[in-house]
This record gives structure tokens, C-alpha cells and sequence, in this order.
């Protein structure tokens, strides 16, 4: 761990340096607020609060609005994602064969609520609109893998497979 | 451009362009309720609750963002716009706990009245509803968001009117809520705690803390006065139960702040009530405090002075009126220093904040105060801004220059080597050294000179000696101003470009540049800035010394001053000296008296003997607190005035307990010279009595009889001596103040 730490500073130092020069880039034009928060994203993954802080001192927009915007958009994220996310469907054929259980199966088992990440950051666990696989409902995403015909108990090993090839 | 006809429910009249609907219903009485909509913001017709059907239109409008249009034709109380208007109270309430009966708002609450208005105890739509929210831990506001309807008034009274964006709408949907950022306390955030939020706030979502479970609204008394702390003199609404203040607000419609307050004004009233207040004469025996009656103090106060009078003479005694107390007893103070004991040695705080204002200002224009009113900086196209941190010591006035400029686009031009509040809107800021102020107003002025931007008519018509400045600003070249102050030639010219060819700019200064050995200068710099860009005596211009204490223009006006009596009027002339005895009925000293530096700095060295301080606090505002300690041992007798046992009042022999603003009558002037009623709104504390009422038996007591029933038989005496107070009764200043 330790040594991943030294690398951590180093990115966190260059990510902050990108962040400056996104700012640069921008600085002075109207109506710039919506792809900076975007282009920040990328290089984060999520919205840091240390940058939006950064964000509102240099365009002097104040953190009120910025946080504002960050949340009307589904497309930003507050929290840092975990390692692996899962995306459980809750489009109308998934709804209907029960994906509500399945969410509330990965809430109970990871410990944390809906659009969370777990305090390991090993898992994020989101809701999805239909992932277009209707046939196999319910459907649950991991990563790039997609998984259908689940139940709630089946979720849960298929998670600790994931948990393994952690360890 | 011509007026513009409408007709509403057919009440004919005529209005502005400009004016909406809602205006022209309120002008004839026709109501029409709002929910989102304070005549402080912008229209911003989100609620729809003040629908209205207009002749030709396809839908209904909104009264409050629609401007009428020449011919209009409006009908408010029809079946359609009732029943629109009952929807939209339907949906409101489908998601609102409806827990009037223990709701703060209640009697007071712009959904409960429509609601009772359409018979409405439940909602026929049934939906999700939202949760009863976490409430934060914020200092002075309890948030509610289970209660708020969304109407954004909140949100908009803090960026629009308050320039602070404390807080925002966050979330989507159904999630949406006011909140902060990352949903912290406001205490981690801009956020002023003026309270303008809850001012506006139609419901019972945001209410002041210090109010909770003390009283619906209609059980208080409602009592308008004014405030104690600055010198903008904002007008406020006592809510007051018995003997207890237990809210604060500002009616929309009156004085210079109409509705808005900052947090001194709205949260600042725990003092009236506070149980440390002096409540009865004190009398120091053996190093000890004493209760004692007033007769018992009042006896041994005259008995005191008259010995030390006529041992030493009537100028081995002093006083330090004060900016605190009305204009009645600061006229009555420096009356009973002057013909009472017979010494012109009464002063008070403005010494030491605005004297150089006086001065610099009274040789320059002939009279120290503002050329300019309140409401005039919003016709301002420039404001400079030096040695004031205006959103913090005047707020009320910083908001109305924050308003002028993100407004009306008025440039800001900020001379403060602190980074304020100010800074962030300015157009242009200039952090000088401490004390180069002179330097960099020379500077300027030095541009506006060789680039010829000054005003020649009306420097002929109007000013004198213009070549001998042009001697001394030749001096002070931009690169030498540079030097002696830090700021940039680029900046200095900028600014005087801004200043001098905006067509009308206005000077605020304050206690940051009058404050210096060099004030007065500092002063006279600024009115010869405006004189020689013709920015003197018209709309949006001037020269305007911000006042600190609420009344130190009046303590000024009333001659608490050791060199002139009330009106300014000169000690030792023989005019006024004759008026003066022929009014007072007694001889007079001809010679001016000493200030509060000087009567320490003798009291230090055992010429002045005895001192009476009325609402001043010497041991915290003077300079050296250890040399005014002891000045203030080395008296023979001291006595103090005041509400609270102050670090003063400790030294003294004799304390009397004055009265709080809220207890008494009288007039306060505020900055701008509009001299406003204060109110009576709560009975005395203990034994404590006015201020004028002490002052008046101390003098009966020492031999010189004075009587009066009330503040205003003292202010009649005012006008009959004080020609700029002459006309100012309290009838005629009621309502709105001079
Ligand atoms: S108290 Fe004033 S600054 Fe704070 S949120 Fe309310 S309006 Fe904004
Ligand atoms: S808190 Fe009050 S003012 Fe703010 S949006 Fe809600 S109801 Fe309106
Ligand atoms: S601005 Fe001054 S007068 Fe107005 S409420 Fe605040 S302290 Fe009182
Ligand atoms: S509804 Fe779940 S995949 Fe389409
Ligand atoms: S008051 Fe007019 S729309 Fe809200």
C-alpha cells in the first residue's frame, strides 16, 4: 500500500495540474461551467469537493451554483466510483421481474444504499434504465459483463466472485 | 413615456410604463394573492397563484411578472381563475405537512391564508411525499424543508439583494430541495446570517431561532423604530410580548432598508432583555458597589460636582456624551455640561471616528455630513469606495451599492489594502499601503489633470484656488504614486479614467482613511477629487462619510462637541453666545472646551477632576486603554451612564442605568442626516430610567432646574434653538423621517 500512496500524491499532484490548465482554458468565457465540470470528470472519474472549491475560486461562480448544477445532472458524480460497478437494470421487464429485491439484496450485502460505493471502494452500486437485454430479466451489470435470469441470491455469489478475484 | 390605461375588475386607472399587473391591483385595492413574488427581487412568476385573466390573452397571466400594456383589461376574481388558483394550492399542500398548529408561520403564512381561503385541509392528489428532511445545524436559522413549496425567494434574495449565494436549488426532480453546498451548515458557507431569507420566505420554512415557541404572530405588539448599531439607520419592527422582544423585522414599505436588515439588525436584540443589565443606581463604597436609591445617587453626584466646581472651577469637570443616545439627550448632555456645571468640556466618540470627516468636509463644502442620500447611489455610473468595508459595518448601504453595480453597471472602484467583500465585484482594486491614501488620491487626480478630464465650469463657477492644487499634483506623477503606495500607474489611471468620465461618480469613505493623523486630509483629497470632476451636487455624485454609531451625525448635530452647541453653532461667538444665555437663562463659558484625547490626557495629570460619561465605553474605544486606566483612577469622583457594568464603568464612584433603545422615545439622524422616531416598545428594566430623565435631575439637584414630561417637549426646545433641526417635530417625521 505504501508505495501505491507515493504514486497516489504523484497523480493527485499531476490530476491538479490538469485541473489548472482546464480552468486556464475556459477562463473568461460565459457559460463555461457545464464542460469544465465535464472534462474534470474524466481525469477524476467523480467531482472532488477539494475541485470544485478550486473551480468556484478561480471563475468566481460561488460553490452554491457549481453544487447545484453538479446535481441536476445525472451525468456528474459526487462520490468517487469503486473499483467495480454494478448497474442493476430497472427497466419495465426488469421491474417487473423483480429487480427491486435484487437491489435491495446489494444494498444489504455491500452495506451501502443506492448510488453508493462501498467504504473499501471496491463496489459502486447504481440503478440503470433498461439495458437493453429485456429477454433475460432481471439483468445486472458488472463492469462490461452482463448477467441476466438472476435472483437475489444469485447476485450475491456472483458478487463474491468479484470479491475474490480481489483477493 | 405616457401613462398607461388598465382597467381592473372594472376599477379604471392610469399607471407607469413599467408597472405590472400586480402594482395596478394594489394601487386600487384589488388583492391578489402571491406566493413566489417580493417586491425586493426580480419577477420571477414560478407559483402561479396570482393568475389573472387579461381581455385578448390566450391564458391566464401572472400579475405579478406581466407588465401592463396601454388599454389592458384585467379580471382577478373570476370561476376559472379560482379554480386554477385552488389546483395550484392543491398541489402545494398534497406535499406539505399542513402542521399549522404548532408551525411558527402560522397567521403570517402565504399558503395557510389561500388554503383557508379555498376551504383546503387536504389535497385531492395523493403522491410521494417528502420525508422530513435532516435539518441542518446553522446559527440563527431553523430550515424546515419539509415545508418549503420552492418558490425560490430565498435563494434569489441571497444572490439578488445580497450578493452572498449561500445557498442554491440542488438535486432534480422530485429531489429538489434549497440547499447548500454538499448540504453542509450554512456556517461553512458565504452565508451572512442577515436573515433576508427568512424575511421572504413565504411559509414556515425558514424562521429565526432565537424565535422559536415564544409567540404566534399575532399575540405580539408591534412597535416600529429604529435600529441601534450603524449609522444607516434601518427601520425595524419590535415584535414584542409583554416585557420581551421575541422577534425582529423590517416592514417592505418604510425607511432606507424597506425590508431588508443585516444580522446586527435582525438577530442583534438578546441585550434589551439580558439579565446582566444595570437595573439600579449603584454607589461605590469602600471599593465595594453599593445599591442605592436614585434620590442617594443623584444627591451625592451634585453634591460631588458642585465641591469639585467650586474648589477648582467649572473646567475641573468633563462629560463624554454619546453616539448611542437619541438626539434629546445628546442636546440635553452637552446643555447641562455647558449650563449646568458651566464647562464646554463635552465630546464623544466622533472624535475619534468621523472628527476629520467634520472638519475636512465642513472646510471644503461648508458642512460635514453626506451630499448625497442613500438612495442616490443607485443613479451612480461610478463608486469609489475607500476605507470602508461597506458590506460589513454599513450592510444596508452595501447592498445598495452591490445592487448599483450588478444592476445598473455602475463601476466599482475599491481603494482597500484589504481583500473585502467589495473587492470581488470591483471593477478596479487598488491595495495601497496603509496610510498612502493621500498619494493615491493625488495620483488620480494628477491623471485627470494632464489628460484634461477635469470640469472647468464648473471648477470656475464653483471652487476656488484650483491652481494651487495644480502646484501640489504636479508632484505625484503616477510612477512616484507607484512607489510611495503599491499601486500600479496602469490601475491609477484606469481608475481616474473611470472616475472622472462616468458621468456621475460617487465617493463612500469611512473610518479606514479618517482614522490617520492625516484624515483630514485624507478628507479634504476626496472632496477636492469630486470638485474638480464636477461630481459634487447632482443625482449619483458626491462625497459620502459612511457614520458609524446609529446616532453620531445627531450626537454631532446636538453640539456634544466641545467647540460649537447644537446647530454647529460657534462657542464663544458673541451671537450665539447671547442667543444661547437668553435661552438657557444662564451665563455661558466663551471658551471652547477640550475633546475626549485632551480631557483624558488632563484627567492623567489631575486638571480634570470630574467626569460624567453617558454611553461611552472610553476603557475599549479610546486609544491606550492603560494611560485612559489611569486617567480614569486619577479622578476625584466618576460617574457612568450606561446599560451594561462596561470595563468604564468599573472605575467609577457613581453608576446609573440608562435605558436600551427599545425602552425610550426620542429621535435618532443617521448617516444621511434623516432624523427618524424611535419608539417606546417595552416598559423600563428594574429600576432604570431614561437617559434625559437622569440628566434632568442631576442639574436640578447641582442648582440649575431643568424639567420636561417627554422626549418631545426636549425636542421642541431643539427646534427653537437648532436652526437646521427647526422644522423636525415628531408629527411630521412619523412616518418616514427627514
Ligand atoms: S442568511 Fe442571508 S446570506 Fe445566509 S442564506 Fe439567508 S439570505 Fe443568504
Ligand atoms: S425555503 Fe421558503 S423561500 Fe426558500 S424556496 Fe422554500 S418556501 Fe421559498
Ligand atoms: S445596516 Fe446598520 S442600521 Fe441596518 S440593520 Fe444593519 S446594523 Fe442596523
Ligand atoms: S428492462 Fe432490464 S434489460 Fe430491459
Ligand atoms: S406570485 Fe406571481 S407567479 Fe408566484
Amino acid at each position: 500500500m505504501t508505495e501505491n500512496n507515493c504514486s497516489c500524491e504523484e497523480n493527485n499532484s499531476k490530476n491538479e495540474q490538469l485541473t489548472m490548465d482546464i480552468l486556464a482554458k475556459y477562463s473568461g468565457k460565459k457559460g463555461s461551467l457545464m464542460p469544465i465540470l465535464q472534462e474534470v470528470q474524466t481525469i477524476f472519474g467523480y467531482l472532488p469537493q477539494t475541485i470544485l472549491k478550486k473551480i468556484s475560486a478561480e471563475t468566481k461562480m460561488p460553490m452554491s451554483r457549481i453544487y447545484g448544477v453538479a446535481t441536476f445532472y445525472s451525468q456528474f458524480r459526487l462520490q468517487p466510483v469503486g473499483k467495480n460497478i454494478i448497474r442493476v437494470c430497472h427497466g419495465t421487464a426488469c421491474h417487473v421481474a423483480g429487480s427491486e429485491n435484487i437491489t435491495l439484496a446489494l444494498e444489504s450485502k455491500l452495506d451501502v444504499e443506492d448510488g453508493q460505493t462501498t467504504a473499501d471502494n471496491q463496489f459502486t452500486l447504481e440503478s440503470v434504465a433498461c439495458l437493453g437485454c429485456c429477454s433475460l430479466a432481471p439483468v445486472v451489470m458488472v463492469n462490461k459483463h452482463t448477467y441476466g435470469s438472476l435472483t437475489p441470491d444469485k447476485t450475491k455469489k456472483l458478487i463474491k466472485k468479484y470479491e475474490q478475484k480481489e483477493n | 413615456m405616457s401613462q398607461l390605461n388598465i382597467t381592473i375588475n372594472e376599477n379604471k386607472l392610469t399607471v407607469s410604463p413599467g408597472s405590472t399587473i400586480l402594482d395596478a391591483a394594489k394601487a386600487v385595492g384589488v388583492h391578489i394573492p402571491t406566493l413566489c413574488h417580493d417586491p425586493r427581487l426580480k419577477p420571477y412568476g414560478a407559483c402561479r397563484v396570482c393568475l389573472v385573466e387579461v381581455e385578448g390573452a390566450r391564458a391566464p397571466m401572472p400579475a405579478c411578472a406581466t407588465k401592463v400594456t396601454d388599454g389592458m383589461v384585467v379580471s382577478t376574481d373570476t370561476e376559472k381563475i379560482h379554480r386554477l388558483r385552488k389546483t395550484v394550492v392543491e398541489l402545494l399542500i398534497s406535499d406539505h405537512p399542513l402542521e399549522c398548529v404548532t408551525c411558527e408561520q402560522c397567521g403570517d403564512c402565504g399558503l395557510q391564508d389561500l388554503a383557508y381561503r379555498y376551504g383546503l385541509n387536504k389535497s385531492r392528489y395523493i403522491g410521494e411525499r417528502h420525508p422530513l428532511r435532516e435539518q441542518g445545524d446553522d446559527p440563527f436559522i431553523q430550515r424546515n424543508l419539509d415545508k418549503c413549496i420552492l418558490c425560490g425567494r430565498c435563494v434569489r434574495i441571497c444572490d439578488e439583494v445580497e450578493s452572498a449565494f449561500a445557498i442554491d436549488f440542488t438535486y432534480r426532480g422530485f429531489q429538489v430541495q434549497v440547499g447548500t453546498d454538499y448540504g453542509t451548515s450554512l456556517k461553512n458557507t458565504s452565508c451572512e446570517f442577515c436573515g433576508q431569507c427568512i424575511s421572504s420566505c413565504p411559509v414556515g420554512a425558514l424562521i429565526e431561532k432565537p424565535r422559536l415557541n415564544k409567540g404566534r404572530t399575532w399575540e405580539t405588539k408591534k412597535t416600529l423604530t429604529i435600529c441601534p448599531y450603524c449609522g444607516t439607520g434601518c427601520t425595524l419592527e419590535l415584535q414584542t410580548i409583554g416585557d420581551k422582544i421575541v422577534n425582529v423585522a423590517a416592514p417592505l414599505d418604510k425607511g432606507v432598508n424597506r425590508g431588508n436588515l443585516c444580522v446586527k439588525g435582525r438577530f442583534g436584540y438578546q441585550f434589551v432583555n439580558s439579565n446582566d443589565r444595570l437595573k439600579t443606581p449603584l454607589i461605590k463604597k469602600n471599593g465595594k458597589f453599593v445599591e442605592a436609591t436614585w434620590s442617594e445617587a443623584i444627591s451625592l453626584i451634585a453634591k460631588k460636582f458642585n465641591g469639585i466646581k467650586s474648589a477648582h472651577g467649572a473646567d475641573a469637570l468633563a462629560g463624554f456624551s454619546s453616539a448611542k443616545c437619541t438626539n434629546e439627550e445628546n442636546y440635553l448632555f452637552q446643555k447641562f455640561m455647558r449650563a449646568a456645571v458651566g464647562t464646554n468640556n463635552v465630546d464623544h466618540c466622533a472624535r475619534l471616528c468621523h472628527a476629520s470627516t467634520v472638519a475636512g468636509l465642513a472646510r471644503a463644502f461648508g458642512s460635514g455630513a453626506m451630499t448625497n442620500s442613500i438612495d442616490d447611489f443607485a443613479k451612480a455610473k461610478a463608486i469609489l469606495v475607500i476605507g470602508s468595508n461597506t458590506t460589513e459595518a454599513h450592510p444596508i448601504i452595501g447592498i445598495n451599492i452591490l445592487q448599483a453595480v450588478r444592476n445598473n453597471g455602475a463601476k466599482l472602484i475599491v481603494i482597500d489594502p484589504r481583500k473585502i467583500k467589495l473587492t470581488q465585484f470591483a471593477d478596479i482594486w487598488m491595495a495601497q499601503r496603509p496610510g498612502s491614501d493621500v498619494a493615491v488620491i493625488n495620483g488620480i487626480m494628477n491623471i485627470i489633470l494632464k489628460e484634461g478630464w477635469y470640469d472647468q465650469k464648473f471648477i470656475e463657477e464653483r471652487t476656488e484656488d484650483f491652481d494651487e492644487l495644480k502646484k501640489i499634483l504636479d508632484a505625484y506623477t503616477p510612477e512616484k504614486v507607484a512607489e510611495i503606495s503599491g499601486v500600479s500607474p496602469e490601475d491609477l489611471r484606469r481608475a481616474a479614467d473611470i472616475y472622472a468620465n462616468s458621468g456621475a461618480s460617487s465617493i463612500v469613505f469611512s473610518m479606514g482613511i479618517t482614522q490617520h493623523s492625516t484624515g483630514t486630509d485624507n478628507v479634504l483629497s476626496l472632496a477636492n477629487l469630486a470638485m474638480m470632476t464636477g461630481n459634487v451636487g447632482r443625482e449619483g455624485t458626491g462625497v459620502n462619510p459612511l457614520r458609524g454609531q446609529n446616532n453620531v451625525q445627531g450626537a454631532c448635530d446636538m453640539g456634544s462637541l466641545p467647540n460649537v452647541c447644537c446647530g454647529y453653532q460657534k462657542v464663544g461667538d458673541d451671537g450665539v453666545q447671547a442667543k444661547f444665555q437668553a435661552a438657557w437663562g444662564v451665563e455661558l463659558p466663551k471658551t471652547p472646551g477640550l475633546t475626549v484625547v485632551e480631557i483624558l490626557n488632563s484627567a492623567a495629570k489631575g486638571g480634570v477632576k470630574g467626569l460624567y460619561v453617558m454611553g461611552e465605553n472610553p476603557m475599549l474605544s479610546d486609544p491606550d486603554s492603560q494611560h485612559v486606566e489611569e486617567a480614569l483612577e486619577k479622578l476625584e469622583f466618576l460617574v457612568v451612564q450606561d446599560i451594561f457594568m462596561t470595563e468604564t464603568a468599573v472605575f467609577a464612584d457613581v453608576i446609573l442605568p440608562g435605558l436600551t433603545f427599545a425602552e425610550r422615545d426620542g429621535t435618532f439622524t443617521n448617516t444621511e442626516r434623516r432624523v427618524q422616531r424611535i419608539r417606546r416598545a417595552i416598559n423600563p428594566m428594574g429600576n432604570a430610567r431614561e437617559d434625559w430623565r437622569i440628566i434632568s435631575d442631576v442639574a436640578t439637584a447641582m442648582g440649575y432646574p431643568m424639567h420636561y414630561e417627554s422626549a418631545d417637549e426636549i425636542l421642541a426646545e431643539i427646534n427653537s434653538v437648532t436652526p437646521s433641526y427647526a422644522c423636525i417635530t415628531t408629527a411630521r417625521i412619523s412616518d418616514s423621517g427627514f
